[in-house]
């Protein structure tokens, strides 16, 4: 028989788990917020300036401890060195230099005559100051924007309420998965930002389905509760929500682990998003649509059923 | 919804073909391709630095420096501006700040000094004003005969405009010399120059032709007294101190004045001195410079000249004989190389100011394959993962719903290919994203014809209800990723933007392939089986 991940006909009581889960997600965004202050992203050369190197050494594995001394040696500053993939790879990460974007090039200068002969550049990246702090910029602004045409265009899609869960809901997201690069010390790039934008989609992808159906059982059982047709909702989609997540994740989770050091991180961030952006679009998305108030007064009369059938062909999407 | 014209099936067979055809050539090495027959299509993905490696290099103008260098030649015009017959007496002449500052003695002839000076202000013809002249500089002159030049805003941002064109030019020339293939060179912004060359596996070198100015002049030595002399007490007017380009540095005493430059070179060749068998450098002047070149050198035979390349002495030869064919020969400590090098920076001219690395990303062609191969094994292990849930989950549907995936992989790689967009790493994960979450699409229709079939309706109808109610929610749900995508696409460069073209392809492809391709399929499916019952 056929595979079923969720068993049809479910009728979780999802919103009455919303005293535990509105606090549980305060908790939680108002800790990595915190973090962030308090510890702070491990910010990348995309935003900090810098130099990244990655090489090959002749010898495997590689002497980290002989490297970190040769380059100690060099008097370039903070240092990193790290191994990166394979055993005889290794990661070198050197602090933006005073004297602007000459002196970062004479110590990459530096760095390839000390140590030419032995290794094989695999990939230089120098950011100057100027371009990190452009760089940084664009970002925000990227991600503030995307959340503001998105709320338009869900507001002009369904009504104000919808747009501001979804984007309420969203900015969560961004803020937990904020807090997992600060948690982690994850390196906090651009391509960071990418995998952001691309859980703002999804998230809101995962949302919007939801909010979809909400949407038309609205229409179709016009004095049902607000609480009961949310849950009504959430378990008619339940079987979507899991397997959309899983097909996603199964993706990605093969880039994961068979993608190489380049994007890992990158990955690491979406497959979080993923959870997250699910977790959030039936335990805060629906039921803040309670707090915000959507079917005021409606939500007492107990009537079900027997609406749902005649009202059926004016529940087809607008 | 299940009605199918025959033109409409053909319709979407073509399109499916064609992203077949066109994702095709990606299979073949570009030799067998090259022996393949015209008319078939040759174009294959262009993939991006990071995979195929290569140089990414963003340049700026040095602003500050232009200023002072212009400033400087300023000041020599408006020093050979005053003393003209009859001259005006001037005191204070120099550069203070952003501007040249002279003060008039004589304050009776102040408005005859405006009047000369004012032909420095140099005015220029502006494309953003519609023609209208600006001048680069702006003069005031004060009562008490205090003359003050500065730049104008738009005079500036003109000339910094002129200079990246030029550059941009002078560059082409250098990196084509290089032989790299397809470099992509252009301006970027007001003051910046981007320069990408896929492939170039010593970015070094590049990195050295690029970015050097290049400006080469003749100056002679002057003999009055030792460079070491002239360190110490002061170097007499109108001479300069330079260092030779030797480990460690020699001093040299040279007129600050040069008697010749780059600009009257026609061309530079390498070749081999006879008597060393060292490569050397050979050019040629132009018939001005020729012209000068001779005089200079009969009136100086026995004395010392220097070549000096970005102040820097290459090398210092004694005149031993006019030289009259408008040639020389430049010697000093090259390698092959390091003289095909400033070979090829000589013809190509220099730039017209300092250009400043402020980003730079190289990536060698070792990680560029091993990345490849990666993305490459990634993908299909996601794809088989997602295609066999599919089929585990949803039986014959879910067959369905995979070859509507495998239309959809070939179409994303079809435009790819057809649109040459650029294929990063972060793109191929974009794809494998994509091909994740193209099932949902699928996904929502069919849990939706469970749904109408649970409550009873009949196979025909639970379809045709499901892909009739599914298509509001797969339009909304996509469009909000696509809002992303273009906005990642706005702010991106190189890989993430390879990233936002996949994911944006991907929305597309996956609409069609799910809407129209996985619909048309179930819609000959029923007109075959005329299922009773549905199999979901």
């Amino acid at each position: 028989m056929l595979l079923k991940l969720v068993p049809e006909n479910t009728h979780y009581r999802f919103m009455w788990l919303r005293r535990y889960s509105f606090p549980l997600s305060a908790i939680v965004a108002v800790a990595s917020i915190v973090l962030f202050f308090a510890v702070g992203l491990n910010f990348g050369i995309d935003f900090k300036g810098g130099t990244v190197i990655e090489m090959k050494t002749n010898e495997s594995p590689a002497d980290i401890a002989r490297i970190r001394a040769d380059l100690g040696a060099l008097d370039l500053g903070d240092i990193q060195v790290q191994s990166f993939g394979g055993p005889d790879e290794v990661l070198v990460r050197i602090q933006q230099q005073e004297g602007g974007e000459t002196a970062q090039q004479a110590a990459v200068a530096k760095v390839r005559s000390s140590f030419e002969d032995r290794v094989e550049f695999r990939r230089i990246e120098v950011v100057g100051p100027r371009v990190s702090g452009e760089l940084a910029q664009a970002g925000t602004i990227a991600v503030i924007s995307a959340l503001v045409v998105i709320l338009f265009y869900i507001w002009f899609r369904f009504e104000w309420q919808f747009a501001v869960g979804a984007i309420v809901t969203t900015i969560n997201d961004i803020i937990v998965t904020v807090g997992l690069f600060v948690v982690l010390q994850l390196e906090f790039s651009l391509s960071s930002i990418a995998a952001i934008l691309t859980i703002i989609g999804y998230s809101l992808n995962d949302t919007v389905v939801v909010y979809d159906r909400i949407r038309e059982n609205l229409r179709r059982y016009k004095k049902m509760a607000l609480p009961e047709l949310l849950d009504r909702s959430i378990n008619e989609m339940l079987s979507r929500t899991v397997m959309t997540s899983v097909t996603t994740l199964l993706a990605l989770i093969a880039l994961y682990i068979f993608g190489g050091e380049v994007i890992r991180t990158f990955t690491l961030a979406m497959i979080f998003g993923i959870v997250i952006g699910t977790y959030s679009s039936i335990f805060l998305a629906a039921p803040m649509l309670i707090f915000l108030n959507l079917r005021p007064g409606g939500g007492q009369a107990k009537a079900g059923k027997e609406d749902a059938e005649k009202d059926d062909s004016a529940a087809a999407p607008a | 919804m299940l009605y199918f014209a025959r033109w409409k099936i053909a319709l979407v067979v073509l399109v499916v073909l064609a992203g077949l055809v066109s994702t095709l050539p990606n299979f073949f090495s570009t030799e067998s391709l090259r022996q393949m027959p015209d008319w078939l299509p040759k174009r294959q993905i262009v993939l991006g630095l990071d995979l195929q490696g290569g140089a990414y290099l963003l340049y700026e103008v040095d602003k500050q420096d232009y200023i002072q260098k212009r400033l400087k030649t300023l000041v020599g015009d408006i020093r050979q501006t005053l003393r003209e017959e009859p001259r005006i007496g001037y005191t204070g002449l120099g550069v203070q700040g952003q501007g040249v500052q002279v003060r008039i003695r004589d304050v009776e002839r102040i408005d005859e000094a405006r009047e000369r000076l004012s032909g420095l202000a140099n005015p220029l013809v502006s494309s953003l004003f519609g023609g209208q002249q600006v001048n680069e500089f702006e003069l005031n002159v004060s009562e008490d005969g205090l003359a003050r030049f500065t730049f104008t805003e738009e005079g500036l941002s003109q000339r910094v405009r002129s200079i990246v064109q030029q550059s941009i030019e002078v560059i082409r020339r250098r990196v084509d010399e290089l032989g790299t293939t397809e470099p992509n060179i252009q301006r970027q912004g007001e003051d910046r120059i981007l320069v990408e060359a896929p492939g170039e596996n010593d970015p070094q070198r590049l990195k050295a032709l690029v970015g050097q100015t290049a400006q080469l002049t003749f100056h002679m030595v002057d003999v009055s007294m030792s460079a070491e002399q002239a360190l110490q007490t002061r170097p007499p007017a109108g001479t300069i101190v330079m260092d030779s380009i030797d480990e460690p540095p020699i001093p040299y005493l040279l007129e600050e004045a040069p008697l010749l430059s780059g600009e009257d070179l026609v061309d530079a060749q390498v070749s081999f001195d006879q008597r060393t068998n060292e490569p050397v450098v050979n050019f040629r002047f132009n018939t001005s410079g020729a012209r000068k070149f001779a005089i200079v050198t009969q009136q100086n035979v026995g004395r010392p000249f220097a070549i000096v390349l970005d102040d820097e002495v290459i090398s210092a030869p004694v005149i031993r004989e006019p030289i009259t064919g408008g040639s020389g020969q430049i010697s000093g400590n090259f390698d092959v190389e390091s003289a095909n090098d400033l070979a090829v920076l000589l013809r190509a001219g220099a730039l017209p100011a300092k250009l400043t690395v402020v980003e730079e990303r190289s990536i060698g062609p070792g990680l560029g394959q091993d990345s490849i191969d990666a993305g490459r094994l990634a993908s299909l292990i996601g794809a088989a993962a997602v295609v066999i849930f599919m089929v585990l989950a949803y039986g014959r549907f879910g067959v369905m719903a995979d070859i509507a995936l495998t239309a959809n992989i070939l179409l994303i790689f079809g435009a790819l290919t057809f649109l040459q967009a650029t294929l990063t790493l972060p793109g191929i994960a974009g794809i494998v994203l994509t091909i994740g979450m193209a099932v949902d699409a699928n996904v929502l229709i069919f849990e939706r014809i469970r749904e109408e079939s649970r409550a009873g309706r009949s196979a025909i109808s639970a379809i045709d209800a499901g892909y009739s109610r599914a298509l509001g929610t797969i339009l909304d749900a996509n469009i909000t990723t696509l809002i992303a995508a273009v906005i990642l696409f706005q702010l991106g460069s190189g890989p993430i933007r390879g990233f936002a073209v996949t994911l944006a392809i991907g929305i597309f492809t996956t609409v069609f392939s799910a809407f129209t391709f996985s619909r048309m399929l179930v819609a000959l499916w029923v007109r075959w089986r005329r299922p009773s019952h549905l199999p979901i």
